[in-house]
């Protein structure tokens, strides 16, 4: 399993060191990262936020991967991969609109080739193949990049996937983030396979293990696989050993099947604590310019909240638009209903009004 | 005496085709229109798929635009879609429509709903053909009529063409249409039947049932395999004096209401045939909308005539009882006549 630092941020290999500014790129995303995670939280206590997937910890495995990519790539994250969607620039006043549950948060940027979170296990697999497949196509050196987690290893489209993309070679980054747990399921249950990555073998592509904990681990074999594919050798997969130290969502109790024999030690692996201290042991961070970067990236997110409080409610005949690019005559008379029912309940709701 | 003269050539706007070859001339013009149609699918290659819809058309336009994929429906429905949404118009080949279930998830959980998904950023340009129905003795799960499934799926077109002509030119509209479009090709029909189709790029649009006979008496409602059916059914009952509207739809989603209202407005009975199993299936939908919006025309109660709630038999000896045929047809037209 591929190392570039220690958990306690030693150098254990040089020769894979990223150049200072990229690893300072790595340590401002993951901190834009545990920044939304931390403060996601806390919105969703206050009614603020409506139920997500934290991701906390498993930072160096979503930004060092998709910092990899170019905004000509795709990406198609689940619905963990909060963190790697905002390293590749969705806004974070959408990000927040979506576990909203405001369509504000279905519209993704047009500069953007980022699917919105996939709520089904493993479906976008196969989706990110056909996506690397067109680019190639089309004459282009764009790759796709597509995540799934441990769990989502066992569904069938994860093996179409990845032999379609063998067979067909899709210039195409698959991330394994081998987080431990499918909801209350650990891995050992999921399957009896110890080592995700050689899944690969049977497929005849790469399989590449990593510490998932380590960003500049993560960017480096990342950047090795979105470098093979856009070079036409084909696809690559990637497994990131991590560990998802929080819930599944907001909303579930671990507590129920995990112990703390089962999360020890990895709060000393944590992924952002480790570049930390790696940057400032290296001088390319000091306590006050990371001060200074903290500063940055509250206040940028305090901003994106209140744009994504100032993005408007739906009307109710909204939930039948963008169904096909023409209304067919049943979403029609469907949308007049919906139109006269708000005016009757409206009408009913003044009635009332004025009675009391 | 001057030389006999060989006639001009009348230009001709016109070719004799079975459905299949019609199909084949459509996946032809869609290629030579437009570079970014890509046909795939399982033998659909060097083979030609096993109907011979896609016959010399990888070697025609090569084999990056019309390839073999592995043998894996939600591979297939799966990458389709991201190649949609990376701006190519995807055309998958389900070999038989009752090999479409492994793709289900990707229909239902992306097919239909990824244009509502990302507020039209982005949409899917993808037809699925499936051969399907029975009547050709196929063996098991080869014969399925699974089209309620994908006409219950909010996102999706459902046409299912009945003549050559047909085929042509709602499946050069299928191709051209911004959104995904399911194309149920009846096997029963494929060679059975030739006419003569347009040459070049001809469309019909989707959404308007075509008119097959008319009459005041009865109004049969079908598509795809069941029509010849009914058609049958239709003019036996007219040599006994009673007249049979037979409606094709051709399009299930979006249906066209109007013509069907129109006519049982008209007839005050209604016949509806599939082939597909009688619970929940889309001539329920049909029924449906006539008791909501023309009940009051009615003078007998509406009659499916559909397979019924079993698999599919591969029995040869007994298919033609699973399958609607013209007698069958024929009793119901006679049952509401009579009621």
């Amino acid at each position: 399993m591929l190392q570039v630092i220690a958990p306690d941020g030693a150098v254990i290999r040089p020769d894979l060191l990223p150049d200072p500014a990229t690893r300072l790129h790595l340590y401002r995303q993951m901190r834009r990262a545990r920044h939304f995670d931390e403060r996601g939280w806390v919105l969703y206590r206050q009614g603020r936020l409506g139920v997500f997937p934290p991701f906390g910890g498993m930072e160096a495995s979503q930004v060092g991967t998709a910092a990899a990519l170019t905004k000509d790539d795709w990406l198609f994250p689940t619905y963990r991969d909060t963190g790697a969607a905002l390293t590749l620039g969705l806004p974070i006043a959408r990000t927040l609109a979506y576990w909203r549950t405001s369509p504000h948060g279905w519209h993704m940027p047009a500069d953007l080739k980022v699917l919105p979170f996939y709520i089904p296990i493993a479906t976008q697999y196969p989706q990110a193949v056909g996506a690397a497949l067109a680019e190639q196509r089309r004459g282009t050196r764009n790759v796709a990049m597509a995540f799934i987690g441990d769990g989502g290893s066992s569904e069938g489209d994860f093996h179409e996937a990845l032999n379609f993309a063998g067979a067909l070679n899709a210039p195409c980054v698959f991330i394994l983030q081998n987080n431990g747990w499918a909801i209350s399921v650990p891995t050992r249950h999921q399957t009896r396979a110890t080592d995700l990555s050689r899944r690969a073998d049977g497929y005849g592509i790469p399989g590449v293990r990593v510490d998932g904990n380590d960003a500049l681990a993560t960017y480096h074999v990342t950047r090795e696989a979105v470098e093979r594919a856009r070079s036409g050798g084909g696809p690559t997969l990637i497994e990131t050993v991590t560990y998802r130290i929080k819930p599944h969502t907001v909303a579930d109790d671990p507590t129920r099947y995990r112990t703390d024999a089962d999360n020890a030690g990895w709060d000393a692996k944590d992924p952002v604590t480790r570049l930390r201290v790696h940057l400032l042991a290296e001088g390319l961070m000091t306590e006050a310019s990371e001060a200074d970067l903290l500063a940055d990236i509250a206040a940028e997110f305090e901003a994106a909240l209140a744009e994504a409080d100032s993005y408007p409610e739906p009307t109710p005949a909204e939930i039948l638009d963008h169904v096909f690019a023409e209304p067919t005559p049943q979403l029609k008379k469907q949308r007049e209903e919906i139109l006269a029912e708000h005016v009757a309940q409206t009408q009913a709701a003044q009635g009332h009004k004025e009675q009391a | 005496m001057s030389a006999p003269t060989t006639p001009a050539p009348h230009p001709t706007t016109h070719r004799t085709m079975t459905m299949v070859a019609a199909i084949n001339d459509a996946l032809d013009v869609a290629l030579g229109a437009d570079n970014t149609v890509h046909i795939f699918g399982e033998d659909v290659g060097v083979m030609g798929g096993v109907f011979r819809a896609t016959d010399g058309l990888q070697a025609k336009y090569g084999e990056a635009r019309v390839f073999d994929t592995p043998l894996a429906e939600a591979g297939i429905v799966g990458m389709g879609i991201g190649m949609g949404l990376a701006g190519l118009k995807p055309i998958a080949e389900i070999q038989f429509a009752g090999f479409l279930y492994p793709a289900l998830d990707q229909i239902l959980s992306h097919l239909g709903r990824f244009r509502h998904r990302t507020r039209s950023r982005y949409h899917l340009p993808m037809v699925i053909r499936a051969p399907y129905g029975g009547g050709v003795h196929t063996p098991e799960q080869h014969a399925d009529s699974p089209e309620a499934i994908l006409a219950h799926t909010p996102g999706v077109k459902v046409v299912i063409p009945s003549t050559p002509t047909d085929a042509k030119g709602l499946l050069l509209s299928a191709i051209n249409d911004p959104d995904p479009v399911f194309f149920f090709e009846p096997i029963k029909l494929y060679r059975s039947t030739k006419e003569d189709v347009p040459v070049g790029d001809y469309r019909i649009p989707i959404g308007k049932a075509r008119l097959v006979t008319q009459g005041d008496d009865v109004t049969v409602i079908c598509y795809g395999g069941m029509v010849e059916v009914a058609q049958k059914a239709a003019a036996a009952a007219q040599a006994a004096g009673i007249g049979v509207e037979v409606i094709d739809l051709r399009t299930l989603v979006p249906m066209d209401t109007d013509t069907v209202l129109a006519s049982v407005a008209k007839t005050g009975r209604a016949v509806i045939v599939t082939e597909a199993p009688r619970t929940a299936g889309f001539h329920s939908e049909i029924a449906a909308v006539i008791a909501e919006e023309a009940i009051e025309h009615l003078r007998a109660p509406i009659v499916r005539v559909t397979g019924y709630d079993a698999p599919y038999p591969p029995f040869t000896a007994v298919e033609d009882v699973y399958r609607p045929n013209p007698v069958r047809v024929a009793k119901a037209i006679r049952q509401v006549m009579n009621y």
